[in-house]
């Protein structure tokens, strides 16, 4: 860990790189256009007239502040800490996606472009670049793979009837990945006119930093309401990981608070030791991939290999730089949670609190589960519901057996 | 002088432009893409990129994402790739031809850059193209290269203005090739208009030789290709001719290596059909 002088919210350096990660691994037609975004992104931090359009946004559109909520009967159940739920699935679109979104089309907006493409996995990210491309009378092309494209059916609906174009991707795993690579071949072929809304925390400096930056809100609202509720900061934040944007829009306004411990769930899948799982952190190293350099789950040769998750939002091999960072320099602890797990979870909050979590999140809780009756019960927990369950209803209840219509 | 700059040395003397063809290292398997590495020369390619198959290759188009397939599912390896480069080499005995390994960065980093370029070098490779290594992030594997005298060809594209160019250009050695449209392999051709004022903007900034791909599918496309660059660099649609030979359950026919050497020499035949001054 390291001294209390240095702090841990400064990073990326000017060439995007968190210690050895991140970076501008990309193709060289998009490198100009990645420089430019950088500038522009610069320019609309310094500009209060775009802060003031997107608090606005945030605010009266997306339904900002999320509340931050005492879970009674979840917190009794488990018997430990004191379990706040920052809910985030409360937001227009039905997850934390919203937040980045649109911070990222008023910047589409102001560079000129004319057309967003995004990827997806689970359709949170796509459900909301489509709303805000609809907001903003943008057309919007989102890339899926279509074994998402099947087990996130609702999604996909929603997305077209928001008027964006759905392209099922069947290269690869057919997945989120998959999706990733087709939308930076789109970009490589319409960069002149065309904006990429990556979903997450990782790709190209700046992405990582400007996501990042988009999705903190969520920790600056935990702060106030927080001091607001208890007098004093959390103990201990727990939020899930795929590419990870979610947990840093919690944790990077905590990082420089020393007596916040803070905790991010990978997914499992069916256990790290069958490799079938999604956990780069845990179960894989650092390599290069979709334009940084990060832990990856691959191969001794460097092929990347397949992710698996219940959750189509965290089956992604890959997770964003500032984490591989958080984790090296032990400022952040790293987790993991399987499919069954979430899946008990996901059951627990819906019987308990009356709240259907996405299954993301519900990775999060599985390790909430774990980890809270070893705390005090004045031990201050946060723990981030990042998106609503709906989606995943009737994949859930094909697991359990049932139709979701019966 | 390196191999590279051996050959567009001679390829001036001879006035006229080079071709430059692309194979996807182990399509449809090590074996028959040795075959076809090994002919390639008497086939009319002055130079030879040697595709390192990757699982996501972000910058390829369907052709060559699928030769990659092929080439991993029959157990590709970078180790292979080298092998073949040697056997090239002291097998089949060709010390003239340049052989460069084009593909994505994680290949070499996970191996270790400096290992990387010692094993390339001693199996007789000459250079590098790595398609998501910008100069922004090329000082980790030049100093290597350099030690071992490889070549890094660095790409330049459209959308590389007159400002940005000089830095592209520092790290570029053996040639600079320039990527003539905006996208990925195999998708669109640029016009010989474009291909021409692009190619005389970059050689404002530099003496080094300019190869020009993306979207060169006929003799007649290499030739216009020719007679404004140093050379024209060919892939996806010699790819495809590999995928051609192939039967239904996806192994080799006989007509395959054949095919492909058949239609390269349509390609040489184009490029050196132009005369330059």
């Amino acid at each position: 860990m390291k001294t209390t002088h240095n702090s841990f919210r400064t990073g990326p350096d000017e060439r995007g790189h968190f210690g050895i990660f991140g970076g501008r691994y990309v193709a060289e037609t998009l490198m100009p256009l990645i420089l430019d975004l950088e500038k522009a992104y610069n320019e609309a931090k310094a500009d209060p007239a775009f802060q003031k359009e997107l608090d606005h946004l945030l605010e009266h559109y997306a339904g900002r502040p999320s509340p931050l909520y005492y879970a009674d009967r979840l917190t009794k159940k488990l018997g430990g800490a004191k379990i706040y739920l920052k809910r985030d699935e409360l937001n227009h679109t039905g997850s934390h996606k919203i937040n980045n979104v649109l911070g990222q089309v008023l910047m589409a907006r102001r560079m000129g472009k004319t057309r967003v493409i995004a990827e997806t996995g689970a359709g949170q990210h796509g459900v909301a670049t489509a709303t805000a491309c609809a907001l903003f009378d943008i057309p919007c092309v989102v890339f899926m793979g279509s074994v998402d494209v099947e087990r996130q059916a609702p999604n996909v609906f929603r997305m077209k009837m928001l008027g964006a174009e759905v392209r099922p991707v069947t290269a690869g795993s057919s997945t989120l990945k998959d999706a990733m690579n087709e939308a930076l071949r789109d970009w490589v072929a319409t960069c002149e006119n065309t904006f990429y809304c990556i979903g997450t925390v990782a790709g190209p400096h700046p992405y990582p930093a400007m996501v990042r930056d988009f999705q903190c809100v969520i920790g600056n609202e935990t702060r106030e309401q927080m001091m607001k509720a208890e007098g004093r900061l959390p103990d201990t934040l727990v939020a899930c990981i795929g590419g990870g944007s979610n947990a840093m829009g919690l944790f990077h306004p905590f990082l420089d608070d020393p007596g916040v411990r803070i905790v991010g769930v990978e997914a499992a899948g069916h256990g790290i030791e069958t490799g079938q799982h999604a956990a780069s952190l845990t179960g894989g190293r650092p390599g290069v991939l979709h334009g940084n350099r990060t832990y990856l789950l691959q191969d001794g040769e460097g092929q990347i290999t397949e992710a698996h998750s219940i959750s189509a939002g965290l089956d992604y091999p890959g997770i964003g730089p500032e984490h591989s960072w958080l984790k090296e320099n032990g400022r952040v602890e790293y987790v993991s949670a399987t499919d069954d797990e979430a899946l008990e979870a996901f059951a627990l909050l819906c019987k308990l609190e009356g709240i259907i979590p996405a299954l993301e999140s519900s990775h999060a809780l599985a390790h909430v589960m774990k980890f809270a009756p070893t705390l005090p019960k004045d031990n201050l927990l946060v723990m981030n519901l990042s998106g609503r369950g709906d989606k995943d209803v009737p994949q859930v209840a094909a697991r359990m057996g049932m139709k979701a219509e019966s | 002088m390196s191999r590279i700059t051996r050959r567009f040395a001679q390829l001036k003397s001879d006035k006229r432009a080079g071709l430059v063809a692309y194979i996807s290292a182990g399509d449809p398997n090590a074996e028959v893409s040795y075959e076809i590495l090994k002919g390639l020369p008497a086939a009319g390619a002055d130079l030879i990129e040697l595709g390192m198959p990757f699982t996501d290759p972000m910058a390829d188009g369907p052709a060559i994402q699928l030769a990659g397939q092929r080439a991993l599912k029959a157990g590709m390896t970078v180790d292979k790739t080298f092998d073949m480069v040697r056997r090239f080499r002291q097998e089949a005995g060709d010390n003239d031809t340049p052989v460069l390994l084009m593909g994505y960065y994680n290949l070499v980093y996970q191996r270790g850059p400096e290992r990387f370029c010692k094993e390339a070098a001693a199996a007789g490779v000459d250079g590098f193209i790595l398609v998501d290594l910008p100069p922004e992030e090329a000082d980790e594997l030049k100093p290597f290269a350099e030690a071992h005298g490889l070549d890094t060809v660095l790409l330049t594209a459209p959308t590389t203005d007159d400002k940005r160019l000089p830095a592209v250009l520092k790290y570029s050695a053996g040639f600079v090739y320039f990527v003539s449209v905006l996208g990925i392999t195999g998708t669109k051709s640029a016009t010989e208009d474009a291909v021409r004022t692009h190619v005389e903007r970059i050689k404002r900034h530099t003496d080094l030789p300019v190869g020009v791909g993306f979207g060169i599918r006929t003799p007649e496309q290499a030739a216009a290709v020719a007679r404004h660059a140093d050379a024209a660099v060919v892939g996806t649609a010699i790819v495809e001719r590999v995928k051609a030979g192939l039967d239904e359950q996806g192994n080799p026919t006989p007509g395959l290596v054949p095919g492909v050497f058949a239609y390269i020499r349509t390609l040489a035949e184009g490029v050196r059909g132009v005369r330059k001054v």
